[in-house]
């Protein structure tokens, strides 16, 4: 009893102590390389700590399974293409309906196999009847589908040659990234979340590989591996800040240059942003954990069993959170992509996007929200720094040799990787020695 | 209309490349099988047990060419192929020693294990990266072909080519004879015995006096041996990519679920299902349906399904379709 007394209280104070640590490393990086890159981990650093609430939310207080994360990062990220870039009119007029046209049938043809799946009756009947309904779905689809995405993708393709967004303010894409995410997952979650916890796994890998694929080729989309550059920002641009007087009087104020000082007041408005974004997040999700929902949703992580005996709906409420989960991992992907200023699809990797976010949460401690915002933190921070840490290293030992020595010219060439090498270890480390984290759940 | 043409072309470009990518994918499957079947988890490293297993090969291949060493007509990465086997078991017997089986010893929960495969993933990953590099590498030497595309056409005074190249038999001949030795060892053996044993029940075979960690060791050697054999036939099929190998986990996994996790059988099954599959519905036909139509005529579009960079599409929409209707997969996998 005294025990476990002195462990909580332990834990207690280590909160504030590890943050404590993590704003001393972010800020040893402002002094000792720039604050630019003291503010760039920062706001990766927040973005990261999201998508590791995220992943906790599901892992952490449902025991789901989900290494789609990246999928539901890049949705997000497409969100903010469709809300805030400006409509081309000449695509739409060229086949905006038709493609809405091809995607209501390519819908409806799904919708009608389930729905003759339930009313026909068994047999090979039911079978024929459904392959050849789907088979001709396809045909009609692709036959609406195929002119329309010619036709729009002709308009003006090296600016556009996609659909364009709604033109609306970029901050009402990062709730819109979370609808996104939220639908996908709800299709995975309808599918694979009543199978095995391995089932839903693959299935979630699989559904992050699909969305990279159609964002990679769906042109009118999102323009796919062409990109989509300068998207709008919700904060001041360097550009104006640097024009305006009242900027250059306040850098005059407080003796910067104006180009850094405008680049490091950007940074500082979007880590406001992110803050505020935290800060409502795990309000809610606080709330949540404590509120009789969080407590049921741990019972039936702890044992599904009993807490289906008990008569909690398993599947609806693993359903309920999983959803939401991956709606938070949709609004770190648009607040990321905002945060870019661009979308590029072949700049989305499982490693990175998926397995870090994991690193993160495990790292952090499952099960604890601040564990998650301090894992998502200091693994950002880690994965940014270790490879100067090892380029550092590798040039002190490799200082006798010439600097077009060929074994040389590798070996610091290659320290790039040195970042997953670290990220394995740290991972196994602490599952081996603290496996519930820097901030273990209470 | 010329079926003989249409089929030739078909062989060509889906029934070739399918078989051979389905017998890759089958042996990975089978060691994500027999890792399932017998340590109870999904291994996420297998990939990049792959990775590391051909970059054994690639590495001793170059230096067995740099002292003139080669295998006549076939490629020198066969000759190497062994001692790359036996690097890979080392490795993976030592992360079996370091890693894993102290979760084995604490009776960890399978995800447990699955978190851990996640580390030893990233591990191999940048290890592999910072040994090899990412570049493409081409490791295959020897004959290109078998059969060249002219050859057949004047063998057979057919319009159509069939071009077989000799890593494609080589990968079909490699796959006969391991998975032949594999089900040899796996039912004729004692010790394979006890290994399927094991994997059925773990209490009775512990009761029976079966030596757990013995069976876990094998299990890793002969997985080491298949995924550095996949690897191999891979990367002398297409070309070494470091990168490759971790997407090719979705294909690989899906191959083990669709035929039923811990079924090797299965494993084979499901890799050539997801295999041609992934093929034939990515394959533009407008050569074959040309063929088909009456003279003269020709389709408009390429007559491709669906485009190549969805293929992960595939393996996916088939994956589901089998869970949702056989959740245990074609061969009665088991569910833990």
């Amino acid at each position: 009893m005294s025990q476990s007394h002195i462990q909580t209280s332990n834990t207690a104070n280590r909160a504030p102590l590890y943050f404590g640590v993590m704003a001393a490393l972010i800020i040893a990086v402002g002094v000792l390389q720039s604050w630019n890159s003291a503010l760039f981990i920062l706001n990766m650093g927040l973005i990261s700590a999201i998508m590791a609430l995220g992943v906790n939310l599901q892992w952490g207080f449902a025991g789901l399974f989900n290494v789609g994360v990246m999928g539901f990062v890049a949705l997000g990220g497409l969100a903010v293409v469709l809300v805030s870039t400006s409509p081309v009119g000449e695509a739409w007029q060229a086949g905006g309906l038709r493609v809405l046209l091809a995607l209501a049938i390519g819908i409806g043809a799904i919708v009608g196999a389930i729905v003759l799946w339930k009313k026909l009756a068994k047999g090979t009947l039911r079978s024929v009847i459904i392959a050849a309904w789907l088979i001709a779905g396809f045909f009609i689809f692709r036959a609406v589908f195929d002119p329309a995405v010619a036709a729009i993708e002709a308009v003006n393709p090296a600016i556009s040659g996609n659909l364009g967004g709604l033109g609306l303010p970029v901050l009402i894409a990062w709730p819109v990234g979370g609808l996104f995410a939220a639908g996908a997952a709800w299709l995975v979650a309808k599918t694979a979340l009543g199978l095995r916890s391995d089932y839903l796994a693959i299935a979630t890998l699989g559904i992050a590989e699909i969305i990279i694929a159609v964002l990679k080729n769906e042109d009118w989309l999102g323009r796919g591996v062409k990109n989509v550059i300068g998207l709008p920002r919700p904060v001041p641009y360097e550009i104006d800040l640097q024009q305006s007087e009242w900027f250059i009087g306040f850098a005059q104020n407080i003796g910067a240059d104006p180009v850094t000082a405008s680049s490091i007041f950007v940074k500082l408005c979007y880590a406001g942003l992110f803050l505020a974004v935290i800060f409502l997040l795990i309000t809610a999700m606080q709330l949540a954990l404590n509120s009789p929902w969080g407590r049921m949703m741990r019972a039936i992580r702890d044992n599904e069993v009993s807490s289906e005996a008990m008569g909690k709906n398993v599947t609806g409420r693993h359903l309920q959170i999983f959803v939401l989960g991956a709606a938070i991992c949709g609004l770190a992907g648009a607040m990321m992509t905002t945060l870019d200023g661009q979308l590029t699809p072949s700049s989305y990797q499982p490693l990175r996007f998926t397995f870090l976010v994991w690193v993160m949460v495990i790292v952090g401690g499952s099960g604890n929200n601040w564990g998650a915002v301090l894992g998502g933190l200091f693994i950002w921070f880690l994965w940014v720094e270790v490879e100067p840490i090892g380029r550092f290293v590798a040039e002190v030992v490799t200082s006798g040799m010439a600097d077009d020595n060929i074994i040389k010219e590798t070996i610091l060439d290659r320290m790039v990787y040195i970042r997953p090498l670290t990220m394995g270890l740290v991972l196994l480390f602490v599952l081996r020695f603290n496996p519930r984290g820097l901030l273990p759940e209470r | 209309m010329d079926i003989l043409n249409a089929l030739v072309a078909f062989a060509n470009f889906v029934l070739v490349p399918g078989t051979a990518y389905g017998a890759q994918l089958a042996l990975g499957a089978l060691g994500v099988t027999l890792i399932y079947g017998i340590l109870r988890f999904s291994n996420f490293a297998h990939g990049d047990t792959m990775a590391f297993g051909t970059m054994f090969v690639v590495l001793i291949t170059a230096a067995m060419k740099s002292v003139g060493i080669s295998f006549g007509p076939l490629p020198t990465a066969l000759l190497a192929l062994p001692f790359a086997i036996l690097c890979t078991m080392a490795l993976v017997l030592i992360t079996d020693r370091t890693v894993y089986r102290f979760y084995r010893k604490v009776k960890a929960a399978p995800v447990m294990l699955v978190i851990v495969s996640m580390g030893v993933m990233f591990v191999m990953n940048g290890a592999v990266r910072m040994i090899v590099g990412t570049d493409d590498r081409r490791f295959a030497d020897g004959e290109r072909f078998v059969i060249t595309a002219r050859d057949f056409k004047t063998m057979t005074g057919l319009s159509e080519g069939l071009a077989i190249r000799t890593t494609q038999v080589i990968t079909v001949v490699t796959a006969i004879l391991v998975v032949a030795a594999l089900f040899w060892f796996l039912n004729k053996t004692r010790t394979g015995k006890s290994m399927r044993a094991y994997s059925d029940n773990e209490d009775l075979a512990l009761l029976s006096g079966i030596n757990p960690e013995r069976v876990v060791t094998i299990t890793w050697l002969i997985v080491a041996a298949l995924a550095t054999i996949a690897g191999t036939l891979y990367g002398l099929d297409k070309s070494f990519k470091p990168f490759i190998y971790m997407q090719l986990l979705l294909p690989i996994f899906a191959s083990a679920i669709v035929g039923g996790l811990g079924s090797p059988l299965g494993a084979i099954a499901g890799g050539f299902v997801i295999a041609f599959s992934e093929v034939t519905l990515t394959y533009a036909f407008k050569k074959v349906v040309t063929y088909l139509g009456p003279d003269g005529w020709a389709p408009d579009g390429l007559v491709q399904l669906l485009s190549t960079d969805y293929k992960f599409a595939v393996s996916f929409a088939i994956l589901i379709i089998v869970l949702l209707f056989k959740p245990t997969g074609l061969f009665k996998g088991k569910s833990v």
